[in-house]
């Protein structure tokens, strides 16, 4: 009876201690969050004493991990952008157009004179006038298909071709159509995190949502017509031949040439030719494959006037490197093997399939792959932010003060032993969100008013009961074991089933609702813990010190 | 001395007159939905689609000035509302505009923003934007269907776990009394036509759990209760589970109440709708937890014969505690 052992009573002291300790930042949000910035800035740009003050403010053996405060808390923007990934469907057959018309060309004995007939976005058609040629027609046209390199799509074929009477079909397949749509929407991820990680403001949340969406949150930027902007700038994708390759970053270029650091290996800089051989607008496709001893590779594609150029520059420079560049970053400096003619090349290298998908993601970032339609957009001005901030500030305190003086009056020293555990409680629950950079919204400064007025409900339920059993005549201990005990299946079919729609909310929601449903569930189950075991512990220590004969609840 | 907000020992009947409460709310229900199906929602622009725009300046608010302002620009259909608050400074003026989604099914445009702020300027000079929202069409209508499956998810989730922990008449009357709730909140909604975002559906499912939570915990004495006393009637049961749980049930309205009612005071008019409603189902759920739960539970009847000594009687599974 009323005995915990030592371990548990450590593990819990432990547990309030851990959660203490990480909820202590947030109670200096300003200097933490300096010290932070200052932090990742050394590590960005470099080392500098008035950095290593900054960094100063917060002692590093303490833990520095903050909640993150939403756009309505912030101030920010937010944006979801709709990649319309059938842009790209067009814009791959046209590429495939000059493709078609070669394959033919040739055969103009048996299909006869062909040519290009008006067609729905993402469809080839063309009219031959010897529909007696068709098979031959469909073979040639059936053979420039690739192989899907995607799992799902494995053992499918890119195109497809059909054919009836004089007309012949040429569109994506289905497979090559999702494989597409996935590439496309993570191309533009790709692009539009690079586009604000240029800006550099903190935080920025870039998520796909669903199939073909982006989320986009940036805190501290003015609005959201601002973030749009930015995402609309076109990324510069050159490729220059190489002059020379080092570690020193104020090297002398020479005339023409200019010094550029690499994108991958820190610390080693480019000199390239200004001028490029060819441009990124150049570059039709860029797609994850294999070269012929089966390591991954990356194929790359040119329209006709850079396949030309490049096929002339690569003729002429055999065994030695050129560079993809990048927003003036060297991606990678590969060296020519052979003549390229065609306008198709492939890249090699030490590449993992991961870094293949990746670096043809990267070429293919030179512009957005498909145009982004804003669905949603929201502005929050600083002001609002600090305002609710503000107000949620004072109503918490508020609240807090209202539970805590109302269970103190209600149940004198078990009260305050309930009160101890709900500023725990809270502290917790600021740990918890700490430590999992979850982001606190209004609505989820709500959750935890709200965890803060139920929180006590596992208290008041066990104390009723201790009441209860004092009443039928029961001494101390065992009214305390007894009340513990017999309100445990109350506290927990309830706590459950609040917990399971905090879950459904979670699951279900979006942003601020998200936030509230990180808070009320985190506060679901740190109250249950406090009431269960913290007060408990309080208790039981309280009544090991002073024996008393008799309790008042 | 204590406070105490219950006496102890408190023997009252709520079940005398159960055909009454019972029937006040199937009435208030009545009343809400026919609020709500010839008023309808004041749905944000979340659920709608269309562009919020809340403005602040030093210069007090003519709501008639503004809309001859923004008229010119051709925006459709526009709401303007001027929003006060305790928090606010002296020289602090916000208002609300709604702007009806536009046509080309996007979001609202940037140079939109700019002639409506460049049109208001000219009333309200140094007028600022502090935030500017805007839901297009097809996320919007997304939107409802999410919410309305998690209110109907949670609500399905629920009656399964009280049906495993407790017997199928104690899930069905958590149910309706959550229905109940749910109805209430909505036709509070639609009657005083408060603004109904994705926050408020965050509220209602808030106040499924809040009064779940009620619910069991009656439901969890009901079942010690019959277990206790099997030559007992269920109402004289019912009864005594509600008057024993009575002191806890206000003590936890009393200190949820308390914390909401701060936050609604003093937590600023962005999140005062979704605090209303949670205060709002605080005071339903505890009601319908007591009037409308335990009521359905009594008129279903509970079986009461699984304490009976069951033919396992006298074999080795006797003594387990089920």
């Amino acid at each position: 009876m009323l005995q915990i052992d030592l371990w548990k009573r450590v593990l819990i002291w432990l547990v309030c201690v851990t959660g203490l300790l990480l909820a202590l930042p947030n109670g200096f949000y300003t200097r933490v969050e300096q010290s932070n910035d200052a932090a990742a800035e050394i590590i960005a740009k470099g080392d500098s004493p008035e950095r290593q003050e900054v960094v100063a403010q917060w002692p590093s053996y303490l833990p520095s991990s903050l909640v993150n405060l939403g756009l309505d808390l912030r101030g920010g923007a937010h944006l979801l952008a709709e990649v319309k990934v059938a842009d790209v469907y067009a814009a791959r057959m046209d590429a495939l157009w000059p493709e078609v018309r070669d394959a033919l060309r040739p055969e103009r004995d048996t299909v006869g004179s062909f040519r290009r007939q008006q067609a729905p976005d993402g469809q080839i058609r063309l009219k031959i006038s010897k529909p007696d040629g068709m098979s031959r027609a469909l073979q040639i046209l059936r053979g420039l298909a690739n192989p899907i390199t995607t799992l799902t799509g494995a053992g499918a074929s890119d195109i497809t071709v059909s054919g009836s009477g004089d007309l012949i079909t040429v569109e994506l397949s289905e497979a090559e159509r999702l494989a597409s749509d996935d590439r496309t929407v993570r191309q533009s991820l790709e692009i539009v995190r690079r586009r604000i990680d240029e800006v550099g403001t903190r935080e920025p949340t870039i998520q796909r949502q669903g199939a073909d969406r982006i989320l986009i949150q940036v805190p501290g930027i003015g609005s959201a017509s601002e973030l749009k902007a930015i995402i609309g700038t076109t990324a510069q994708l050159t490729f220059n031949p190489v002059v020379g390759r080092g570690s020193d970053a104020d090297a002398s270029a020479g005339v023409g040439n200019k010094v550029i650091p690499s994108l991958d290996e820190p610390g080693t800089y480019y000199t390239v030719e200004a001028a490029p051989v060819v441009t990124g607008e150049q570059l039709v496709d860029a797609q994850p494959a294999f070269d012929q001893n089966g390591r991954p590779a990356v194929n790359f594609r040119f329209n006709t006037s850079g396949a030309r150029k490049f096929g002339d520059y690569t003729a002429e420079n055999i065994g030695s490197p050129f560079a993809i560049v990048l927003d003036d970053e060297v991606v990678s400096a590969p060296v020519i093997q052979s003549h390229i003619p065609g306008g198709s090349g492939i890249i090699t290298g030490n590449f993992t399939i991961e870094e293949s998908t990746h670096l043809a993601i990267l070429l293919r970032a030179g512009a957005l792959p498909a145009g982004l339609e804003f669905l949603e957009e929201r502005t929050i001005g600083p002001e609002l932010g600090q305002d609710s901030i503000d107000a949620g500030k004072v109503a918490t305190i508020v609240a807090f003060i209202g539970v805590l003086v109302f269970m103190a009056l209600s149940y004198g020293l078990f009260g305050i032993f309930a009160n101890v555990a709900l500023v725990l409680n809270v502290a917790l629950i600021f740990g918890f969100l700490s430590l999992i950079g979850a982001t606190l919204t209004l609505p989820g400064i709500a959750g935890i008013v709200l965890t803060v007025g139920m929180a006590v409900d596992a208290n008041v339920l066990i104390f009723e009961r201790i009441r209860e059993e004092l009443k039928a005549g029961r001494g101390p201990a065992r009214a305390i074991d007894e009340g513990y005990s017999k309100a445990l299946s109350a506290i927990l079919d309830a706590n459950v089933t609040t917990f399971i729609t905090a879950v459904i909310l979670f699951a279900m929601g979006s942003g601020p609702v998200r936030g509230f449903a990180i808070t009320l569930g985190l506060g679901i189950m740190t109250s249950v813990f406090t009431a269960i075991f913290v007060t408990r512990l309080m208790i039981v220590m309280w009544f090991e010190h002073r024996r008393p004969k008799q309790i008042e609840v | 001395m204590r406070l105490k907000l219950v006496p102890e020992g408190t023997s009252f009947d709520f079940f005398s007159k159960w055909k009454i409460w019972l029937g006040i709310s199937a009435l208030m229900m009545v009343v809400g939905l026919a609020s709500f199906g010839l008023q309808g929602l004041n749905f944000g622009i979340d659920f709608r689609g269309g562009t919020t725009v809340r403005s602040e300046s030093t210069v007090p608010i003519d709501v008639g000035q503004y809309r001859d302002a923004i008229a010119p620009l051709e925006l459709g259909d526009i709401s303007i509302t001027e929003v006060f608050d305790p928090t606010f400074e002296e020289d602090q003026h916000v208002a609300m505009i709604r702007i009806q989604a536009q046509a080309d099914g996007e979001a609202i445009s940037g140079e939109m923003i700019q002639s409506l702020q460049a049109a208001l300027d000219a009333v309200a000079p140094g007028i600022k934007f502090v935030s500017v929202e805007s839901v297009g069409p097809k996320v919007s209508g997304e939107l409802v269907q999410t919410a309305v499956l998690a209110v109907v998810l949670a609500i399905g989730a629920v009656l399964i776990y009280i049906w495993l922990r407790f017997e199928w008449q104690f899930a069905l009357g958590a149910v309706v009394a959550l229905v109940h709730d749910v109805v209430l909140t909505i036709g509070v909604f639609s009657e005083l036509q408060i603004k109904f975002d994705l926050a408020i559906i965050a509220a209602l499912l808030t106040i499924v759990g809040y009064s779940l939570n009620d619910t069991v915990v009656v439901f969890d004495r009901v079942r010690e209760n019959l277990r206790r006393y099997k030559q007992k009637d269920l109402a004289e049961v019912l009864n005594l589970s509600i008057n024993e749980t009575l002191s806890r049930t206000v003590m936890t309205s009393v200190t949820t109440l308390l914390a909401l009612i701060s936050l609604y005071v003093l937590g600023g008019d962005v999140i005062r709708g979704f605090v209303f409603a949670m205060i709002w189902g605080v005071i339903v759920g505890t009601y319908s937890s007591i009037f409308v739960a335990s009521t359905i539970l009594l008129w279903l009847g509970v079986k009461r014969d699984w304490s009976k000594p069951s033919n396992t009687a006298g074999n080795q599974f006797a003594n387990v505690d089920a």
